[in-house]
């Protein structure tokens, strides 16, 4: 048996995974069709072992495989060689264990000694570079992006990153908390908190009630629609649409709001807690929620409908920072950005989540292009609603039910691992324990961390101008990459 | 074209008109409520404290490191610690953000931010700022973009964002300054024009935060230079930094 198959959010024993050779692994790996979920280290005493997640979308089910590498081996065969879907995970796994993928084509720092880094230079007439960053123009995270350029236009964008880098997965291990889990990525709170608390749940074996799990559903939901109006706005703003930028960031406070009322936070901090939720949501809040998303739905479909019909919007919409479905498919884009190129990836309904399964999966003829990005996000807020209200609908046949248990101990020698789609795409969040049943090792996987090369890929052929828009378009998240 | 102006009058007026006394909902978590009467000094508050901002006997809760996460609240039976809507939390000195139960709204905002005449006379009520994000997770950059929005409108009083810190007068930090954001941060400090300021903006910034015992920071910064305003929150919301600025650079 070469894998250990499981559901999404499930907790094995550390030992039921398979180890397998590190050559066999490898060539199993290169060979595969399924795409990689996550791919890291863990020290194993004085050796490392190895883990790989891999996703088997059609059947909704986690393939687990591992290798142990003695503490002597300091170099293996690349698996990018063959399969450019680990790129990101290798030049990852180097950095953080010093074990060489020999043989990748390009072992670039992921978060680590950006000031030695020699960026990629191309030479000719009317060729030069442009620098941007780590400080923008605007307030957003640090990040430096180098363009190189003929012209006007762009023939590659290099990606630095690594300015946020706080150390996040080993606070994790030393000092576990929702709090933390909140602050990781902060656009994300209800994603990253809820992905955290589902893996102390299933480490710990602890059942939370059916409520609790309506009203985390009911906030990413909220999440997901808020930021999505947010998102839009903010593209208008980098198109010079002034209009559309203002009505669609008032849009959007009403939903956070909503929110604060809920929980004290307009971002949701403190909703979520490990064994359930700290806030319940009762008739009143139920039918203020509902009228609420009731005006933004109609708000959000007259301004979509103004910005489809003007004529300067499209132009710089269609045609833009094009990514093709093959290309999406190869550097394995996931959420958002994967189904706004053509790839038809939702965890929320790939992993079968109970309360979902019901819901009605509705298509999205993708584009391609910004415009695809701009339409995906409409989509979703107006699915987000209608989920919304569903969801709350339900929450009445529950409303005797507890908000929260008690929290139990982790369970020695464990491996759970769980998936949230949060409005960027799959989060992924992998935790082991010792004999113990302490954490030795948290991994997170931001949906950003399979985009970022997306971005460049998008740049790629297009004026230099249209960089803000289709940035905006991927509105990728530093700190959940740099962690 | 009409339908981008028909969007206007249905949109009508969104911006707060007094933003100095705008109403802020209950659920809010602002300034602590302390009460040593309840306080039995059993001292589990302080240990549940995700960023060790609680202190017993007497009760004191610091601003500077707290998330206003509520998780103390909950926790004690006695009821002895509350959070109140009040939304002004800015102050221009560390230990003013320590709250004690003496502390009530009116209290903290007599004495939080004092009038600094020479602020006056250079900046004439506008200020301009270059916001740096050093390790910020996000969050307080998104409200401080919410703080331009059409309905806080900061612009409107003079107070703004601006793209480069050449421009600035100077400059707002936001996260707990990781070591790779050190330098670049340093460098912002020094491209911007004297006399400038320094703001800080969020638990991270002021104290490290939720991050205080990570090895990945470099807070030097904030013990080699002058901090001119602390603003709290986690994140700080909209109101608390406008009103924070407005009550820096106010004359009297």
């Amino acid at each position: 048996m070469n894998y250990y198959t499981i559901k999404n959010n499930q907790r094995i024993n550390l030992l039921d995974i398979p180890t397998l050779e590190l050559d066999a692994l490898r060539a199993r790996l290169a060979a595969s069709n399924l795409r990689p979920l996550s791919f890291f280290g863990c020290d194993w005493g004085e050796n490392v072992k190895l883990f790989v997640a891999l996703a088997d979308d059609e059947k909704g089910e986690i393939l687990l495989t591992s290798s142990l590498i003695n503490k002597n081996i300091k170099e293996y065969e690349s698996i990018t060689k063959d399969n450019p879907q680990y790129h990101m995970f290798e030049r990852e796994f180097y950095e953080q264990f010093n074990i060489e993928p020999k043989g990748h084509p390009w072992l670039k720092p992921v978060r680590k000694n950006q000031d030695d880094y020699k960026f990629f230079e191309m030479e000719g007439e009317a060729t030069h570079q442009v620098a941007v960053g780590p400080i923008h123009a605007g307030v957003i995270e640090p990040g430096h992006f180098r363009f190189m350029c003929q012209g006007e236009k762009v023939y590659n964008l290099e990606i630095m990153l690594g300015y946020q880098h706080r150390g996040c997965e080993d606070l994790m291990v030393k000092n576990p908390s929702n709090q933390l889990a909140e602050s990781i990525c902060g656009d994300s709170v209800i994603a990253y908190n809820m992905a955290y608390s589902q893996i102390m749940e299933e480490l710990s074996d602890t059942k939370i009630s059916t409520k609790a799990k309506l009203i985390r559903r009911i906030a990413l939901e909220m999440e997901r629609c808020a930021i999505h109006i947010g998102d839009m706005g903010a593209i208008l703003g980098d198109i010079a649409y002034l209009m559309g930028k203002e009505v669609y960031a008032v849009t959007r406070t009403l939903v956070i709001n909503t929110m604060l009322e809920i929980s004290g936070s307009r971002f949701g901090r403190g909703l979520i807690t490990f064994g359930g939720v700290n806030f319940d949501i009762d008739k009143e809040m139920s039918d203020k929620i509902i009228s609420v998303l009731d005006g933004v739905k109609k708000t959000v479909n007259k301004m979509t409908k103004a910005v489809f019909k003007s004529a300067t919007v499209m132009s710089r919409f269609e045609k833009t920072g094009t990514v093709s479905r093959e290309t999406a498919q190869e550097l394995n884009l996931v959420g958002l950005m994967g189904r706004a190129c053509g790839l038809e990836l939702d965890s929320r309904f790939d992993f079968c989540d109970e309360f979902y399964k019901d819901f009605e999966r509705k298509p999205f003829k993708a584009t391609n292009d910004a415009y695809s990005r701009f339409r995906i996000r409409y989509k979703e807020t107006i699915d987000s609603i209608s989920y919304i209200k569903k969801l709350l609908n339900k929450l009445e046949n529950y409303k005797d039910e507890e908000i929260k248990v008690e929290a139990k101990n982790l369970i020695p020698n464990s491996f759970a691992l769980s998936i949230v789609e949060g409005w960027r795409g799959e989060l992924v969040h992998i935790a082991t324990t010792d004999e113990t049943g302490k954490l030795t090792r948290y991994k997170i996987k931001d949906p950003s961390f399979n985009n970022w090369y997306g971005l460049s890929m998008a740049v790629r052929g297009n004026g230099i101008s249209d960089f803000p828009l289709c940035n905006k378009g991927f509105d990728l998240s530093y700190c959940g990459f740099d962690l | 074209m009409f339908d981008t102006l028909k969007m206007k009058l249905w949109q009508k007026n969104q911006f707060i008109p007094d933003i100095q006394n705008a109403p802020m909902r209950t659920a809010f978590r602002g300034l602590p409520k302390l009460d040593n009467s309840k306080c039995n000094n059993c001292g589990e508050c302080a240990k549940i404290c995700p960023t060790g901002a609680l202190n017993v006997n007497p009760l004191s809760i610091d601003l500077g490191k707290c998330t206003l996460c509520g998780k103390c609240k909950r926790f004690c039976e006695n009821h002895a610690i509350d959070f109140t809507n009040y939304y002004k939390l800015g102050a221009d000195k560390r230990e003013k953000l320590i709250i004690t139960e003496e502390m009530t709204p009116e209290e903290y905002n007599k004495k939080a931010i004092e009038i600094r005449k020479e602020i006056y006379s250079i900046f004439n009520r506008s200020i301009k700022f270059r916001q740096v994000s050093a390790g910020g997770c996000n969050g307080c950059e998104m409200e401080l973009n919410a703080a331009g929005n059409a309905n806080f409108d900061m612009g409107r009083f003079g107070i703004d964002f601006v793209a480069s810190a050449r421009h600035a007068d100077g400059i707002v930090v936001t996260g707990p300054i990781s070591k790779n954001m050190a330098y670049a941060l340093e460098d912002c400090y020094k491209s911007c024009p004297d006399p400038k300021v320094v703001v800080l903006c969020g638990a991270c910034a002021i104290s490290g935060g939720i991050f205080q015992n990570s090895q990945e920071l470099n807070r030097e910064f904030i013990d080699k230079y002058k901090i001119d305003l602390y603003i709290p929150g986690c994140p700080t919301h909209p109101l608390t930094f406008i009103n924070a600025v407005l009550d820096f650079i106010r004359k009297k």
